[in-house]
């Protein structure tokens, strides 16, 4: 399956039919920084993901603010 | 579907949106942030949590106008600056432009180089007072920001990491005007993590930027929020138990006997603890630089 990554704007391919967290966890990427998103919906970490699914991991964090 | 972990909830997208608009009326009905029958200056930067903000505000029936400021971040700057544009036309609401290098002298990037202070340091004293200042020309009484519960937490981490006591009791979801070239602030998010936020925006559609500004990598803020995200992670509800045990029994034992004395700046006007503000300072260094 591929994953939309960004900042910087990137795309990995990594073994779908497993659940969003798993994916998460080999990522590495924390569930609270991201919305997960497959075509126009979101997706919670305990939905599974197929090999041919293309999901976009989008961050949430913003700032820099003092 | 989106799973709260803190709420321990799971909520389908009709449900979610209506969770979230309970907890900005409760934020505005908590702290008496915003009447029914003044105008509200909402200050927009083109990301997820502001337009959040002017959208609820405007779905609320508040009487918004906005105000983007633009810092002259290269392309970001372009970029946000059109999303707040295409926002506003397509709701048909007013929005008010200023740029930073007309009010300062010259654009973020270049305050940074010739301050050599913290591009975020300059920026956010910018903002700050050009909120104020354009609130005032306009005779708005009340400025509302997009600051979420994950900014709260995270500024109160940086404040109790250093003990800047001094910094603590203005830390509030509302300030109010305590002069009358001081307007009030309110941040009706405050109850909402930016997750929550931008979920927000994206089940209403909202088209916001998603790309960082290009001086946030290395912040002190992002730091912290990394930090506390590790914790959210561990203990969900974490950075909420610590905004809100704060704000609820912390923070009223900082709060000052005595109020600090203001001042008009002697140039502009505008409020400060000296002689010259900080704004005015900053803008003759640059223009002494540049």
């Amino acid at each position: 399956m591929k994953v939309l990554l960004r900042n910087p704007r990137r795309e990995v391919d990594v073994p779908g039919n497993r659940r969003v967290k798993d994916v998460l966890r080999e990522l590495e990427i924390l569930p609270e920084t991201v919305l997960v998103i497959r075509g126009d919906e979101l997706v919670t970490a305990d939905q599974v993901v197929s090999d041919g699914d293309t999901i976009e991991l989008r961050p949430v964090m913003s700032g820099g603010g003092p | 579907m989106l799973e709260l972990r803190r709420h321990n909830a799971a909520f389908c997208a009709p449900d979610f949106l209506e969770f979230f608009r309970n907890q900005v009326r409760e934020a505005i009905r908590k702290h008496r942030m915003l009447e029914r029958d003044e105008r509200v200056l909402v200050a927009v930067s083109g990301g997820k949590d502001s337009l959040a903000l002017w959208d609820v505000l405007i779905a609320e029936g508040y009487d918004t106008t906005g105000l983007y400021l633009d810092l002259g971040i290269f392309d970001y700057s372009v970029e946000s600056r059109g999303k707040c544009e295409a926002f506003a036309a397509a709701r048909n609401v007013p929005l008010l432009v200023r740029r930073v290098v007309d009010e300062v002298g010259a654009p973020v990037p270049v305050i940074q180089s010739v301050t050599r202070r913290p591009p975020c340091s300059g920026c956010g004293l910018s903002k700050r007072y050009l909120m104020n200042r354009v609130a005032l020309d306009e005779e708005i009484p009340v400025v509302a920001t997009g600051h979420n519960l994950d900014d709260e937490a995270a500024t109160l981490f940086g404040s109790v990491m250093h003990w800047q006591t001094e910094a603590l009791p203005r830390q509030s979801p509302a300030l109010p005007s305590t002069h009358p070239k001081l307007v009030r602030r309110v941040k009706p998010l405050y109850r909402l993590s930016e997750r929550e936020t931008a979920a927000y925006a994206f089940l209403r559609r909202i088209d916001y930027i998603v790309e960082e500004c290009p001086f946030a990598a290395g912040a002190t803020s992002i730091a912290h929020k990394e930090i506390l995200n590790r914790l959210e992670d561990a203990s969900p509800g974490a950075k909420h138990n610590f905004l809100f045990g704060f704000l609820d029994r912390a923070r009223p034992a900082f709060e000052r006997a005595e109020a600090v004395t203001l001042n008009e700046c002697a140039r502009c006007g505008q409020v400060t603890t000296g002689t010259l503000c900080a704004f005015c300072k900053l803008a003759d260094q640059v223009k002494r630089r540049v």
